[in-house]
This record gives C-alpha cells, structure tokens and sequence, in this order.
C-alpha cells in the first residue's frame, strides 16, 4: 500500500491543476489538471499566445499563479524554492549572460549546480559536435555569438548538473538543420535513458512529433487535445491547426 | 512629423514601468530647478550693484565679459555631468518612410529646450535690464544678450560633440577633464590670455552688432557636425553591427575565500571589468580619493570639522554609491537565469554585500595618506568607513529592492553616451547628507570625538546585525521577485 503511494507520487513528476493566470480580468492560461510523468518527452504545441511560454514562466516561478498551482517532485513551485536543484530551462536569450565567454557561463552555472569544473567539461565535452567548434575556444563573449549559437550554448548549460526537469522553450527555432537533428538526438536520449522529463514547445510540429512522447495542444489557454505520439499524430496536429 | 515624435515619447513616459518613480524623480528635479532658478535670479539682479560696490572704479559689464571664459568652462563641465542627449528608441523608425535626417533634427532641436539653456537667462535678462537702466547703449545690450544665448547653445552643442566623442573612450569624464584644465591652466598661467581676448571678442560684437555672425555661424558649425555624427549612428549597421571584443579572461581564484558566494564575485568582477558602464563607476574611484583635496588643502575648510564625515563618506563610500544603487539592474539582463537557476537569494545579496564592503576598506587605506592634513581627517575618515559598512551599504541593497529599470549593458541603444543623469546623484544625497547632520549635531552639541563615536557606533550596530539586516533585504527582494521580473524584461 505504501509502496504503491510512492510509486505514485513518483510517476508525476510535475502536476498542475486549477491554475490560471489572468491580467486584468484576461485569462491567458486556465488548465484544470496536467500531469506530467517522470522520464516523459512532452511537447507543448499552439499558436501565439496560446500560454505555452506562460505555462513555462509559471513552472519556473517567474509569474505567480491567479489561481491554483504547480507542484514539481511534490514541492508547490510558487510557496517553496526546493524545486531549483532538480530543474533546469533555457527560455530564452535572457538566460545568457552577455560578457562571459561559453566556457565561463557554463562554470558558472556548474558551480551554481554542484559541479565542478571537470563534471563540466566531462558534459561538454559530449556536445562537441552539436557546437560545431563554433562556441568553445573562441576567445568570443556570450553577446558577440549568433543567435543560433547563442541559443546551442543556452540548451547546453540547461543539461549542467544532471537535472531531473529541463525546460526548452522554442529550442529548434534560429537553429540550423544539422543542430536541429542533433538536439532531437540529445532530447530523445535524455527522456528515454536517463529517465529525465523534458518540457519543450514549438511552433514545428515535425519537431515534436519527433520528439516527444505526448503532445499537448493549447489554444487560448485552454487545451484542447492530449496526444500520445504515433503515427498519425502528425497529420491529426496539421489538420488541427490547418482549421 | 514632429507631432508624431511628441506623441511617441509621451506614450514611452507614461507607459513605461517606471513611470512613477519617474514622476517623482520629475518633481524632485523641478524643485532643484526652481532652487537654481532663484539662485540665478538673484545673481542677475545683485550682480550690477554688488560690482559696482566691490570695484567702484570699474564698469561692471566689462567685468562681466572677462568672467564668461570661466563661465563657459563651467558650464561645460556641468553639462557634461548631468547634461544627456535627449534619447530616442530609434530603431523602429528606421525602416519606415521617415527621412533620417527629420529623426536627427528633432533629437537636436529637443536638445535645445534644455533646462541648461534656459538657466543663464534667468541671470542674463536681469543684468541685460540693469543696463538699460544705467543707460548703456540698447543695441549693445540686446546684441549682449543675444550673445549669451548663442554661447549657451554654442556650449549645448559643443557639450554633445565632446559626450560622443568620449563616450568611444574607456575613461569617459577624462578628456572633458583635460581639455578644461587645459584651458584653463593655458589662461591661468597667462600662455594665453583667453579670457581677455575672449572679453574684448564680446565687446567688439556688442559695438558692431553685425559681428554676431561669427557665433552664429559656429553654431552652425556646431549644429551641422552633431548632425553628421548622429546621422551616422541612425543606421541600422551602426546598431547591429557585432563589435566583437577580445576576451580579458584573469585569474580570480582568489575569490574562492570567501566560500559560497565566490561564484557570485566572480560575476560581479567580471561584470565590473567587462562592461562599459559599471566599468566607468571603477573608474570613478580615483575621482573620488581625490575628492578630499578639493577640501583639506583650503585653510577655509581646515575649520570646518563637520564637513569631515561628508568627505569621508564620498571618499570610501563612491564605489558602494555609485555601483550599489544599481543592484540589482545589473544583473537585470539576465534576472531571469538567476531566478530560475538553483541560487539562494541571500548568497547573490551577500556577494555584492562583500563587493562593496571591501571596496570601501580598500578606499579606506588609499585615503590614509590624507592624513598629511591632520590626524583628525583619517579619524573622521575611519568613523565614515564604519558608517559605509554598516549603514549605508544596507540603505543601498534596500534601495534595490525597489529597483525597476533596467541596465542594457550592451550599449547599443542609440544615443545611449552614458546612461544616467543627474538622478544618479541625487539618490546619492541621503547617503552622505544623513551621516552628516549626525556627525555635525554631535559635534557642535559635544565635540570632535564624540561625533566619530557616533558614526562609529551606528556603523558597529549595522554590522553586528548583519544576518539579521540581510535576511529583513533578502525578504524584500522576494516580496517583488515578479515585480522585477516583469520590469527588467521590458523592452525600452
């Protein structure tokens, strides 16, 4: 009995329910419940302003809920900041910081996160290839890389310190194709060997059809499907957002 | 198209996060204003019967025309420091019908409704009348005056060709510097006796109004060189262009030391070194230890005790005024990052905490040698490191906590010289005007001793409740965690 109660709290790694979040009287999310399991790729799809990125920023306590909450591993996300050691995210370019080279920005975060400076580079040295020799060694601060490399350094520093969550938003958007394989690669490996529940929205439903396991499709806040990937999901998403 | 101009920067105002913390800053600056405006007044109307009292012999106006050379470099420093080209969200702009050279002339022409402009006037016009009562020539007088508003926009323009031109450089306040001293050292040791020909240049005008046109047409000059350097900022290459900069990489492991929240000064330092801006408040260390000998080396000053603490409290405290008021818009480029990342909020705000302590003990010891002018300054010096360290630098995190602008550290906003103004050192009044009105009620009531003690005292209070101070800040930093979310990811 009591195993089986672990085992239980354990499968979702994140649940949601009654959340919302209003400005001004203008709801811009409301999911009643949205549970996510642990080792789970999910890919959250919609068109803009359908509170994908909304959804992300409360996950990650950046806004605070009008109603209902998130709970991460069973800590509320809004009450308690023990949910910040077992999750990582990259929303955007606003993750960076501009003046230090890649190499020091990952350090940082490193030491941020427990790791030394070898368990860095250990990781890094994995993604060697996905950089494409275009980020380390290159004597460039973070703001003078192109976006896209900006963005590659960015997914990379999210995968520092073994964390249990991580949080893409858009990764696959100002990525070249080659990149964009490659992070499919590593998000897939990440999900399904090392049991690690990703979080990713996008706008190319290729990708996360693709990618994930489960697909949640959000329209203005609300969701209106709860896929689980197969072959014909794809042409069920086209059809969805085709109208 | 200049009423769609106004129209956009009266929707920035008001619509911006910070509108009102702007207002009242507004209205602080409108009581400064009025406050110089007075002071202007009564320089205009007391200056023809004060003169012809002290110098009974002389002609007044003549004396007046050998000062504008002093005049004129003052007020170009002045305007250095707090004067700012208006600033303009450009970029959007770019790319629609609109001439470049329509953007360019509106930012100029603002520039020209300065309050700085205006200010000499409120001297100038009283003066002009005084005149025209003493019965001098009214041509002369109303050419005078006609030349005083030229060599005020003549200073507003020139002011603007030297800020951009400095602003390329990493020291920015020191070719300002050096080319006023220069000036002034080239009349003071008569090299060059500016001043008179500068004098006898005036009066040549105002006896042959036709020669205005020599100013006028330096203004012109003026006019059309500001013109061309901003037109070439307006282009969208200028903006975007990735000026790549060679790492500066330096060991800081030394910072290990202070344990968890190395990391933290680590950023902090490389922050400080990377970047234009916070860099620029390093370098206003060395104007500050020199701040001292504007005062100790004066015998006028050498009784006045109760200025000490205010010196001291510039002198070790300029770093943590300077760099503290902008915590944590430092890091407002990536709060987000921080936010989310696994960070007790209490190591960041210990980081800066050590930063700017250390920073006000090193200051500290440079400032030893300042007792050459009595043994009494250092003292006073000490009291005000205390007060630095154990008030102040808390006064200063709580300010952040109210922080709602942020800091684009990449300096690619057009116009963007410098950043700030004049506010900048308005918030640093309280923090040196307080310790001050502390050190001078204790030490007219008691003495000397008993106003260090004072100091002393409340800074060893601050200090021995350290944890206690930080852990009431940490809590107001979380209160408006989203607050400042919300504001430092606002596009300006």
């Amino acid at each position: 009995m009591l195993l089986a109660k672990t085992n239980k709290t354990h499968n979702h790694m994140i649940t949601t329910s009654n959340l919302s979040k209003k400005y001004n009287d203008n709801t811009v999310l409301n999911i009643a419940t949205l549970d996510i399991p642990k080792g789970q790729s999910f890919g959250l799809v919609g068109n803009n302003g359908a509170g994908k990125t909304t959804f992300f920023s409360l996950l990650l306590d950046l806004i605070q809920p009008t109603t209902g909450h998130i709970k991460s591993h069973d800590v509320l996300v809004h009450e308690s900041e023990d949910w910040k050691p077992f999750t990582s995210s990259f929303i955007d370019e606003s993750f960076l910081i501009g003046y230090l080279t890649a190499e020091e920005y990952f350090y940082f975060i490193g030491e941020l996160r427990g790791q030394n400076k070898a368990d860095v580079d250990r990781l890094v040295a994995q993604f060697e290839d996905f950089f494409h020799g275009e980020i380390l060694q290159q004597k460039k601060y973070l703001r003078d890389l192109s976006k896209g490399n900006q963005k590659k350094a960015g997914i990379v520093a999210a995968l520092i310190g073994n964390p249990e969550v991580i949080v893409l938003d858009e990764p696959f958007a100002n990525l070249d194709p080659t990149t964009q394989i490659r992070l499919k690669g590593i998000i897939k490996e990440l999900a399904e060997t090392k049991g690690v529940t990703v979080l990713i929205s996008s706008h190319d439903l290729m990708h996360v059809t693709d990618v994930c396991e489960r697909i949640v499709v959000l329209e203005k806040g609300e969701i209106v499907k709860d896929l689980a990937t197969s072959e014909a999901t794809l042409r069920e998403l086209e059809a969805h957002f085709a109208g | 198209m200049i009423k769609h101009f106004l129209n956009l920067e009266w929707k920035q105002f008001f619509r911006s996060a910070t509108m009102g913390k702007s207002i009242a800053i507004k209205i602080l600056m409108g009581f400064f204003a009025l406050y110089f405006i007075a002071i202007f007044l009564i320089m205009g109307i007391a200056l023809y019967p004060g003169l012809k009292k002290i110098y009974p012999e002389k002609d007044p106006f003549i004396i007046v025309n050998g000062f504008i050379f002093f005049w004129i470099l003052g007020d170009l420093m002045i305007r250095f420091f707090f004067q700012k080209l208006p600033v303009m969200s450009v970029k959007p702009l770019l790319t629609l019908p609109i001439k470049r050279s329509s953007v360019v002339n509106f930012v100029l022409g603002k520039s020209m409704f300065s309050f700085f402009n205006f200010l000499p006037l409120f001297a100038v016009i009283p003066f002009g009348v005084t005149l025209l009562f003493k019965d001098y020539n009214p041509t002369s007088v109303v050419t005078w005056m006609v030349l005083m508003v030229l060599i005020s926009l003549i200073n507003n323009f020139l002011n603007f060709i030297i800020e951009s031109l400095s602003a390329e450089t990493e020291l920015s306040f020191l070719p300002i510097i050096v080319v006023v001293a220069a000036l002034y050292g080239l009349n003071h040791f008569e090299i060059i006796n500016i001043s008179a020909s500068l004098s006898q240049g005036i009066i040549a005008i105002t006896e042959n109004p036709f020669l205005i046109l020599v100013p006028v047409g330096l203004l012109a000059v003026l006019y059309i060189f500001n013109f061309k350097i901003l037109r070439q900022k307006l282009f969208l290459d200028h903006s975007l262009k990735t000026k790549v900069q060679e790492v500066k990489a330096s060991n800081l492991e030394w910072t290990n030391k202070f344990g968890d929240i190395a990391p933290f000064m680590q950023l902090d330092l490389k922050l400080l070194w990377r970047n234009k801006r916070p860099k620029s408040s390093v370098w206003m260390l060395g104007l500050g230890l020199m701040y001292g000998l504007f005062f100790y080396p004066n015998p006028m000053y050498q009784e006045q005790v109760w200025l000490y603490a205010f010196v001291g409290i510039f002198v070790t405290g300029i770093f943590l005024i300077n760099f503290g008021q902008f915590i944590p818009a430092w890091d407002s480029g990536y709060y987000k990052l921080l936010m989310s990342q696994n960070i007790k909020y209490e190591q960041y705000l210990k980081s800066k905490y050590t930063l700017m302590t250390l920073s006000v003990i090193i200051l500290f010891v440079l400032s030893i040698p300042y007792v050459y002018f009595g043994w009494k300054i250092l003292l006073a010096h000490f009291a005000a490191a205390v007060y630095n360290i154990g008030i102040n630098s808390y006064v200063i995190l709580l300010g952040g906590s109210f922080n709602r602008k942020k800091i684009d550290l990449n300096q690619r906003a057009a116009f963007n010289f410098q950043g700030t103004g004049a506010v900048q050192w308005l918030i640093g009044l309280p923090l040196m005007l307080l310790p001050m009105g502390i050190f001078s009620a204790a030490y007219f009531m008691f003495n000397f001793e008993v106003g260090i003690a004072v100091l002393v005292f409340l800074g060893l209070i601050g200090i021995v409740f350290h944890q206690k101070i930080m852990m009431f800040i940490t809590d107001k930093y979380l209160d408006s965690k989203y607050k400042m979310i919300n504001a430092f990811s606002e596009d300006e």
